[in-house]
Parts: C-alpha cells; structure tokens; sequence
C-alpha cells in the first residue's frame, strides 16, 4: 500500500476518533502529541485503525508502537500482504 | 435524535462515538439525568462511552461512576466512600465469565462438591445483590453469562458436572430464577447477544490479554445498546405504540389493484404463510399491551376488507386507530397520536417501502421507523431494537420522575425539510422515459393488467395486442423507471396515445402506487409534449372512465392543465390540451434524455 495514501486514511481515523478535523499527524506523532489520547482512547483507536484497513496488529506490535510511523510502517506492509 | 437500524454499524459508531455524543448533547432537546454506578469485572470505559450515547438518543443523559478495575464485589460487599457519595440511581454489574471462579482442577473433587462449587460461585453475586440493594434501594442490572469458546469436554461440557458450559448454564438459570422473585434486579442477557454475535467472534484473546476487554471491542455497542434499552424502559421510555403498513406488509400485494381476492395472507401459500407469522408476531405484541395502528395509503374501504380477510390473523377491532387514506404519512401518525393522546414519540413505524419511512422519520425524527426486505427481517429488527423492553417496575411510578415535560422536547425538534419539494429533492430522483423496448414488452403488458387505481382508461392489453400497438407506427408509447437513492422502483408508468393527424387521444395512461406524490406523473406529462412537438402534434385528447377504483385520478387531466370538454352521467369525462399553452411541470426528478427512436 502507498505510504501516503495510508497516511490519509490514518488522519481520517484518527480525526474521527479524536474528533478533531483540525488534527494532523505525521510520522513522529506519538501519544504525547494528541491531549485525548489516553490508554483508553487507545483502545478505540487501534480497533478503529484496524478496521478502517482491514487488519489486524499483533499483540507485541500494539504495545510496541512507539509512534505513528511505525503504526504506518505495519499498515504499510501488512495491506502487502 | 438518531434513528439507529439493525444490525448496527458497530465500527462506525465507535469510531465517530466523540462526534455523535457532541451533536446529541447540542440538539437542545431536555433529558432526564440519571447516575449510574458501574460495578465492573474487566476493562469498561468503552461500554460506558457507548452506552452514553445510546441513553442519549433515548432522551437521558447519564453521570458516571465507574469500579476500580475488577474491584466490582468488593466495591458493592464491603462499600466505597466514593460509591456512597455518588448515590447512584441505577448500578450495572458489568461481569462476563471471565470473573466466574471456574473449578480449578475439574476431576480431582467429587461431584457433590463441585455441585456445591457452583451454589458458592452464585452465592458470591447473590451477595453482591443483596447488599447493594439494602444500601442502595435502586435498580440492579447484572450481565449473565456467556458460553465460551472452548468446550475441553466436547458435548458433554453441557451436561457434566465438571464441564465449564454446565458450570455457566447452571449460574443463568440461578440468577434468572432471583430475577423472577426480586424486583428491582434486571438481567442484561450477553448470554442471548453473545450467540446471536457469534460466540466464536465474541470472545477476543487478544484484548483480553492485552487491555483486559471481556469481548471483541466491535461487540461493545451491542452489549450497551442492550442496557440502554433496560435503562430507558425503567424510566417509561419504551414505545408505546406500532404503526403499521398494509399492503406488502401485512398481507403480500396491493389490495387497491388485486382486489381482496388477489392479496395473500393465510397458509395456503409460501409467500402467505410468512405474512400470517408476520400478523400473529404482531399480534402477540398488542397481547403486551401494545397498541396496534393502520397508517396505509388505500382506501378505507379497500384497507377493512383486507383485515377482514379470512386468513387474517388481525382484524379491524384490533387496531385502535385505522388511518387508510392518501395523506402523507407521517400526518397519518400524527392523526392517530392525537386521537390516542399519545406523542409521535411512542411510535414505530413499521412499511415496506424504505422511501415512506425516510419521509417519516424526516418529518417526525421521534418516531422509529422500520423498513424491511422480509417481513421476518422486520420481525428480527422489532425485537432486536428492542423497543419494548419490559422491566417489572410500574413504568407509571417511574414516569412520575420524569423531570420535563413531553411538549417541551417536541418544540425542540425541528423538522428537517423545510417543504414537501425538499423531501422530494433530497430523494435524488432519476427517471428513464423513452419509447417502449422488446425487452420491457411483458413487463408493460403485465402493467396494463394489474393496474387500477392510477390508471385512467384501465384499458387492457394481451401480450399480441401490446405487440401490434409496439410495431405500429399509429401509436405514441411511453415508459418510466424510477430511481431513487433507495434503489430502483423498476417501471412505474405507461402512456399510449394514438396519432390522428395533429392529434393525439390517450388511450392508456398508468402508474404504480408505489410512486405516488413523487412527481413521476409530471415528468410523464413533460415527456409526452416533448414528444408531441417532434411529431407536429399540436393537441393532446385525454379521457378519465370511471370505474370503482381509480377515483384518485378523477382530477388528474385538470391537475395536468387541460380543460374538460365532455361529462358524461356516469363520471366519465373527456379532456383537451393545447399544447402551444404548455409549462414544463417537474423540477424534482432528473429525466434522462433516452434515445427517442421508434422501433429498435
């Protein structure tokens, strides 16, 4: 999948979840960035991530993730597949 | 106010949940509010984030309290300061079998004492019961308990004594048995939702692991939605009332057209046979005390002898208000709720036509509507929307707290069309009107033959008959298909006129019922002048022949803009259009310019 396609569909996710249409993020992104974004948003928002691209993270990638990018990085190779 | 269909769009509602809560609390419509306690076993913020939402769509705004993390029985056994001082009006248990203290090695305990296992494990939540209702004297509502995925003893994990579906069983079948005797304590039955969502789907290792979620995060709503619904019937807020449709919906096919002969109800038929379970479903809810309407458009006339049909499970003395007549219908609910002393707001709406319930609910967003490719489909849907819960609390002592008043909600809502041509704008209408094709011929015929209240000449054709007007070259035909952004309604309407000179005499001019008050007839109208022009026809002759049907369509040829030339005694008239005079009449409908060719 094309990184920056993902990218905006990721934005879109995230300005949902977060309900902010204002809200950008880019690769550096992490939790810290976005105020709402607490342990329990984050289950939202994982689950809203996976079924917006029809997959799903493993166990040790959710809490592996250190920040947007390489929540891209998965995206990104697991629509390869 | 959000008129949410099942099944539910679980994703979509979790991941917009922030903005739909927003705009809920914005509607400026008053809410009664409520504190609840949640008292929770495994990780519960996303079922109180959606069961916000739902209870605000029921017209409550909850506050709440949430347990330390699985420190539901001790929180309720031995008190919490922060529990007393919220003083809850309503507690949820919210526990799964993932808090069932299981036995921890099955085949080295005998089976009295496993039996006796089970009576402790029960015995714990009874006493989380007890105590919290002698503290609190509040509702209590307590998840039962859901089968898991895994069965170690293969189909005797049922029936064994040692098997952990015996052990899960047995706890449901207690807690059903304190919920018959205690008033006060409901069951919210995950137990039902679980294997209705799958229980395989249901149960998500992972979340557990990971954030200690009990079930599949895609599968919260429905658990909140399911408390939801008990919570809004403890305050009153049930529907009262369905309305329903008559033809497609009550019996198969269109009595105005078939006649009583012609529709099917009764077991005599497949088809016949699903709209009596349909009838005898909703009866067994007027036995609940639900109160039954007709909101149909027919002819009163038409509607009563269809609920007199012998197969009819209902009949006329089963509905306390008939609407049967060709008003709009979310007038026709308004009609019956003041006649009733009721507000729209009790109403579900129950057609066939998705397009009827769209303009109801656009006029009238209070009232649930329920459209419905099957009627089992709108059986599943009644029950599963679970419009009329029913909890053992007099729903008239609690509606003594509610704290507005119902007139003061209706003012807040606004309708949503400003005009009856917005509705029809907003409906994205598109018709074909062309020539007639060989592949539409039997079609069309079959038209001409079931046709009667739309239909000004009810002239009948055979299949050789229309073939012989298809191939000549003495006849102007039409035919119109309706889209709209519902689905196609297939072809609607027919025009054949005869050509003599610069005249053409209409012989034959119909249009299913299914698209009345749509402007199809004017688009019709419009593309027969067009056609007129191309052809150096300067007049158009018209004739309404009366029958015992089509009274509808007495006014027709004056509401099209010709003048009358001939009454005859018996109600026949006779019409004429100078078509030099003419204005185009619709503006709602998108016609496409098809080919105008004669014979393909």
């Amino acid at each position: 999948m094309n990184r920056s396609d993902a990218l905006k569909r990721l934005t879109a996710v995230f300005q949902d979840v977060f309900d902010d249409s204002s809200l950008s993020i880019s690769d550096s992104t992490t939790s810290n960035d976005i105020e709402d974004w607490d342990s329990i948003e984050h289950i939202t928002l994982i689950s809203s991530v996976e079924n917006e691209f029809k997959m799903t993270f493993k166990m040790r990638e959710v809490s592996g993730m250190k920040n947007v990018g390489e929540m891209l990085n998965i995206i990104c190779e697991r629509a390869k597949k | 106010m959000y008129n949410f269909d099942f099944p539910f769009d679980n994703q979509s509602i979790l991941r917009n949940r922030k903005k739909i809560v927003k705009s809920l609390l914005n509607d400026g419509s008053l809410r009664l509010k409520t504190k609840i306690a949640v008292l929770a076993g495994s990780t519960a913020n996303d079922i109180i984030s959606s069961l916000e939402l739902f209870l605000l769509n029921f017209g409550i705004e909850p506050q709440f309290y949430l347990s330390d993390y699985n420190k539901f029985w001790e929180d309720g056994v031995f008190g919490n300061a922060e529990l007393d001082a919220f003083s809850p009006d309503i507690i949820y248990i919210f526990t799964t079998s993932r808090n069932i203290n299981f036995f921890s090695q099955p085949f080295s305990i005998s089976a009295d004492t496993a039996n006796k296992k089970i009576s402790e494990e029960f015995e714990r939540f009874k006493l989380l019961w007890i105590k919290l209702s002698e503290k609190f004297k509040c509702p209590i509502i307590q998840n039962n308990f859901e089968l898991l995925p895994y069965r170690q003893l293969g189909n005797s994990d049922c029936w064994n004594i040692y098997g952990f579906s015996n052990f899960i069983t047995t706890l449901n079948f207690k807690m059903s048995d304190y919920a018959r005797n205690n008033n006060g304590f409901f069951i919210n039955d995950i137990n039902y939702l679980s294997a209705c969502y799958g229980i395989e789907k249901w149960h998500d290792n992972e979340v557990w692991c990971m954030y200690k979620c009990a079930m599949s995060i895609n599968a919260v709503p429905e658990v909140s939605y399911s408390v939801a619904c008990i919570i809004k019937s403890i305050y009153g807020k049930n529907k009262k009332v369905i309305a329903l449709d008559l033809d497609n919906t009550l019996w198969d096919g269109v009595i105005g057209d078939e006649g009583v002969d012609g529709i099917e109800i009764g077991n005599e038929t497949a088809v016949g046979q699903s709209f009596s379970e349909f009838q005898k479903f909703i009866k067994a809810y007027s036995k609940l005390g639900i109160i039954l309407t007709v909101c149909s458009k027919n002819d009163m006339d038409n509607a009563i002898s269809g609920l007199n049909h012998p197969d009819s499970i209902l009949s006329p003395s089963d509905f306390a208000s008939i609407k049967a007549n060709w008003d709009s219908k979310d007038k026709n609910i308004e009609a019956s709720a003041s006649e009733l002393s009721l507000l729209t707001d009790s109403f579900v709406f129950v057609d066939d036509n998705p397009a009827e319930c769209s303009i109801v609910t656009s006029q009238l967003p209070e009232v649930s509507a329920i459209s419905f490719e099957s009627v089992y489909d709108a059986m599943y849907k009644l029950s599963r929307l679970d419009f009329f819960e029913i909890t053992s609390i007099s729903s008239d002592d609690m509606k003594r707290a509610e704290m507005y008043t119902a007139n003061a909600k209706r003012s807040a809502q606004q309708k949503q069309f400003a005009s009856y041509d917005d509705y029809l704008k907003s409906l994205d209408m598109t018709a074909i009107i062309e020539d007639f094709k060989p592949v539409y011929l039997k079609r069309i015929t079959q038209l001409t033959n079931k046709s009667n209240q739309f239909n000004l000449t009810t002239k009948r054709y055979t299949d050789s008959e229309m073939l012989s007007v298809f191939q000549s070259n003495d006849f102007v035909r039409l035919y119109g298909r309706l889209e709209d952004k519902f689905g196609d309604n297939g072809i609607v309407s027919v025009i054949i006129g005869r050509k003599f000179n610069n005249i053409l005499d209409i012989e034959l001019w119909l249009m299913s019922c299914r698209v009345l008050k749509r402007n199809m007839e004017f688009a019709m109208l419009d593309c027969l002048v067009k056609k007129c022009l191309d052809l150096n026809i300067s007049e158009i002759h018209g004739h309404y022949l009366k029958t015992s049907k089509n009274s509808m369509v007495s006014e027709l040829f004056r509401d099209f803009g010709f003048t009358i030339t001939e009454l005859l005694p018996n109600g026949d008239s006779s019409w004429k259009l100078m078509i030099s005079d003419y204005k185009q009449k619709n503006y709602s409908i998108n016609v496409k310019e098809s080919e105008f060719t004669k014979n393909e």
